[in-house]
C-alpha cells in the first residue's frame, strides 16, 4: 500500500479496532483503487472545455499550481505565530480573521469567512466537515484525504476523544473537546497553544513549528527537542 | 452499531425494484449459500451473522447482493471459529492432515423440523413499562450491535403491546450473554419520527426491549 | 436529503488512513479535476449548494467507493451537461460538436488569484433581523428534507444554545434548486456532546454547528 500509516493504526483504541471488519483493509484508500480509464476521462473532458472555450489552459495550470505552491499551511502558521506574539493582535484575529488576515498582508477578503478558536489548557478545539470536505483553504490550503474521508468525517462528532488518541493526544479528564461541524460557509481556524519552553524564539521560528495538524485540531505544536513530532 | 445497515428513513437509495414472479434463487449459489449457513448453525458458530453483516465496509455492504452478504460472513463466521483456514476457502480444498468432522444437520432433521426457532425459555421478569405508557427511545450509541434504530432515538411513543420475554442481542451479539426483558411494540407517530411534513395519521411500530426506553 | 454523505455520527467506516508528507495531489487528473470544477463555476449557471448537491446524489455505494475527486468528476460531467455548457455527446466522446460555438473563457490565469471565493458569493446584506440571541436556548428541527440541505442528522431534533450570530447568508436548501435565496442568519449553535449522543459521551464536550435560522425553532 502507498500510504504510511502512523504507529496509531496499530495502537488504535479498542472501539475503532471493533469496528474494523477484517477484510477492511485497503477499502478506505481513496486515493488507489481508480478506475483505469479516469485519467483519460478527465483528459478528455479537458480538452473538450478547451476546445469550446469554456475554460483557458492556462488558467487552469495557474490555479494548479497556487495549490500546489502557493497557498498552504504556512499561511495559518504566520497567523498563529503572530497571535502568539503579539496580543493585540490575538484579540482581534478572535474577533474578526478577515481584518487580521489584511493586517499579514494578505489580500483582502482572504479571511472573508474565517474564524479562528482558541485552544486553551482547558480547551481543545477540532474542526470537521461531516457532509463534505469544508476547510479553510485560505490558511491551510486543499485538505488531506483523511480529513476528506468517512472515517475522520463519521467519528470526529461522535468519538473526538479517541480519534485524538489516535493522533497521539491524550487530553486530560477535565478538558473540555468542541468539534466544529463545518456546515455552512464559515471556516475554522484552530489557534494553537503556544508549547512550552518557545518563548525565546522568533516568531519566524515559532510559524515554522506550527503544523497543519495542529491547526485543524488533531495536534498539539511542540518543540522538536522535547521528541514532539514535526 | 452506526452503520449503513441501519437505513431506516435514508434517501437516496434508488427505486423499489419489483420483479414479477421472482425466483426464490436468482442463481443455484444463492440457494447453496442458504442451505450452507443452516447446515452449520448447529456447530455454533462464533459472534452472530447479524452484527458480522453490520461490519461489513459500507461501500461493501452497499454493493453487495443479499446471498453475497451471506456468504461473506458465513466464511467469516467459520473462520474465526477454527473450522476453516483462508487458505482452505481459497484452495477450496481440506488442508493435509486437518481432521473430518461429522455433519451435525442430517436430511432427515431437516425434512423434520420446523424453520430455525429460538430459545424457547421463558424466564419470569417484571416489566419496566405498561401498555399505554408514555416512552422515549434512548439516545444512545452503541459501537456494538443493537437493534434500537437511529431513527427511533430520542423519540416520544407509546407502549402498544407488550410481547413478553426475550433476550436483546447487544450483548449476545459479542457473545457475553442476554439478559433476558420484556419486548414492546412501541408506536411512534410519524410526525414524531419525520417533522410536520409527515401524514398527520400515520405511525410506525418498532419493537423495542427495556433496555432501549426510558420512561417519558 | 438522508444520504450516506451526512455521515456524522456513524460506526464502521474503518480507520483513518494517516499519509505522512501527503502531496496536495496523488495523480495529475486529480489537479485537472480540481481546476476545472473552480473554472467552470465562474460561467455561474450553478452555486456551491448545487454542485454539493450534485455529489449527494450519486448513489451510496458508488459514493463510497469512489475517491475524492472521483466524485468531483463525476458530480461535474452532469452538471455541465444539465446547465447546456456541454451535450451528453461532447461528453462522451470528448469532442466538440459540429458546429456550436466556441466561448471566451471568463477567467485567464491573471485573475486566477482573485477568483471569489464560495463564501464570498453566498453571504448577503439583506437587512433580515435574526430570530435568535447570542445564549438562547434552541432546538434543532426535525426535518428531512429529500433534497440538499445542511442540517445533519445526528443534530435533528437537539437541544442546543446560540453560541454566536455570523450574519446574513444565502439558504442552501433554496439555492441549491435556483430558488431565490431566502437570506437569513446563520449561527454557531452549541450542542453538548451527550446531548447528541447520550449517558456515554463525555460530560464536558460539545460539537459547534453552523446553522440557518430555518433549521431552528425556541427551546
Amino acid at each position: 500500500m502507498k500510504a504510511t500509516r502512523r504507529g496509531f493504526l496499530t495502537a488504535a483504541g479498542a472501539a475503532a479496532a471493533a469496528q474494523d471488519h477484517v477484510h477492511a483493509q485497503g477499502h478506505d484508500h481513496d486515493h488507489q483503487a481508480v478506475p483505469s480509464d479516469l485519467t483519460l476521462r478527465v483528459k478528455s473532458l479537458e480538452s473538450l472545455l478547451v476546445e469550446k472555450g469554456l475554460v483557458d489552459r492556462a488558467a487552469l495550470d495557474a490555479l494548479v499550481d497556487r495549490y500546489e505552491h502557493a497557498v498552504g499551511p504556512r499561511n495559518g502558521a504566520r497567523v498563529v505565530a503572530r497571535a502568539w506574539v503579539d496580543a493585540g493582535y490575538k484579540k482581534r484575529l478572535l474577533a474578526s480573521a478577515a481584518a487580521a488576515m489584511e493586517e499579514l498582508g494578505f489580500a483582502s477578503q482572504t479571511g472573508e469567512n474565517l474564524v479562528a478558536i482558541e485552544n486553551g489548557p482547558k480547551v481543545h478545539n477540532l474542526v470537521v466537515c461531516t457532509l463534505c470536505s469544508c476547510y479553510p483553504w485560505a490558511v491551510l490550503g486543499l485538505p488531506p484525504v483523511w480529513y476528506k474521508s468517512a472515517p475522520y468525517r463519521s467519528r470526529a462528532v461522535i468519538d473526538p476523544r479517541g480519534v485524538l488518541r489516535e493522533f497521539g493526544l491524550e487530553l486530560p479528564e477535565d478538558a473540555e473537546v468542541r468539534v466544529w461541524d463545518s456546515t455552512a460557509e464559515l471556516r475554522y481556524l484552530v489557534l494553537p497553544e503556544r508549547p512550552p519552553g518557545a518563548e525565546k524564539l522568533s516568531e519566524e521560528a515559532l510559524a515554522a513549528l506550527v503544523t497543519r495538524d495542529a491547526m485543524i485540531g488533531v495536534a498539539k505544536v511542540t518543540l522538536p527537542q522535547a521528541g514532539g513530532r514535526p | 452499531m452506526n452503520s449503513v445497515h441501519d437505513m431506516g428513513g435514508m434517501h437516496g437509495m434508488g427505486p423499489i425494484k419489483y420483479e414479477k414472479n421472482e425466483p426464490v434463487f436468482h442463481a443455484r449459489w444463492e440457494g447453496r449459500v442458504l442451505a450452507l449457513t443452516s447446515a452449520m448453525g448447529p456447530w455454533r458458530l462464533p459472534g452472530s451473522s447479524r452484527f458480522e453483516q453490520e461490519q461489513i465496509p459500507a461501500a461493501e455492504y452497499l454493493r453487495m447482493s443479499y446471498y453475497e452478504r451471506w456468504f461473506t460472513v458465513l466464511v467469516e463466521r467459520m473462520v474465526k471459529g477454527g473450522l476453516v483456514t483462508r487458505q482452505e476457502i481459497k484452495s477450496g480444498k481440506r488442508a493435509g492432515g486437518s481432521p473430518k468432522a461429522v455433519p451435525r444437520l442430517t436430511a432427515a432433521q431437516v425434512r423434520a423440523t420446523p424453520a430455525s426457532a429460538g430459545r424457547t425459555d421463558r424466564p419470569v421478569v417484571t416489566p419496566l413499562f405498561r401498555v399505554g405508557q408514555a416512552v422515549r427511545a434512548r439516545n444512545m450509541h452503541p459501537p456494538g450491535h443493537t437493534r434500537l434504530p437511529r431513527y427511533t432515538r430520542g423519540r416520544l411513543g407509546t407502549i402498544d403491546r407488550d410481547h413478553g420475554v426475550s433476550r436483546p442481542p447487544d450483548t449476545s451479539a459479542q457473545g457475553l450473554g442476554a439478559k433476558p426483558q420484556h419486548i414492546y411494540s412501541v408506536r411512534f407517530a410519524a410526525r414524531e419520527l419525520w417533522g410536520e411534513q409527515a401524514a398527520p395519521r400515520d405511525a410506525v411500530y418498532v419493537d423495542l426491549w427495556d433496555d432501549y426506553l426510558e420512561p417519558a | 436529503m438522508n444520504g450516506v454523505h451526512d455521515m456524522g455520527g456513524m460506526h464502521g467506516m474503518g480507520a483513518i488512513h494517516y499519509e505522512k508528507n501527503e502531496p496536495v495531489f496523488h495523480a495529475r487528473w486529480e489537479s485537472r479535476v480540481f481546476a476545472l470544477f473552480r473554472l467552470t463555476r465562474a460561467w455561474n449557471k450553478w452555486n456551491v449548494d448545487v454542485s454539493r448537491r450534485q455529489i449527494e446524489s450519486i448513489p451510496a455505494a458508488q459514493y463510497l467507493r469512489m475517491s475524492y475527486y472521483e466524485r468531483w468528476f463525476t458530480a461535474l460531467g452532469e452538471l455541465l451537461v444539465a446547465s447546456g455548457l456541454i451535450t451528453r455527446a461532447e461528453l462522451v466522446k470528448g469532442k466538440r460538436a459540429r458546429g456550436s460555438p466556441k466561448a471566451t473563457p471568463p477567467i485567464t490565469a491573471a485573475q486566477v488569484a482573485s477568483m471569489p471565493s464560495a463564501a464570498a458569493l453566498a453571504r448577503r446584506e439583506a437587512p433580515v433581523a435574526p430570530r435568535f440571541q447570542a445564549g438562547q436556548q434552541v432546538r434543532a428541527r426535525n426535518l428531512h428534507p429529500v433534497d440538499h440541505t445542511r442540517l445533519p442528522r445526528y443534530a435533528r431534533g437537539k437541544l442546543g444554545a446560540i453560541h454566536r450570530d455570523h450574519g446574513v447568508w444565502a439558504f442552501p436548501d433554496a439555492i441549491a434548486h435556483f430558488l431565490s435565496d431566502k437570506p437569513q442568519h446563520v449561527y454557531s449553535v452549541r450542542f453538548a456532546a451527550r446531548e447528541l449522543w447520550g449517558e456515554t459521551a463525555s460530560p464536558r464536550d460539545a460539537v459547534y454547528l453552523d446553522l440557518w435560522d430555518d433549521y431552528l425553532e425556541p427551546a
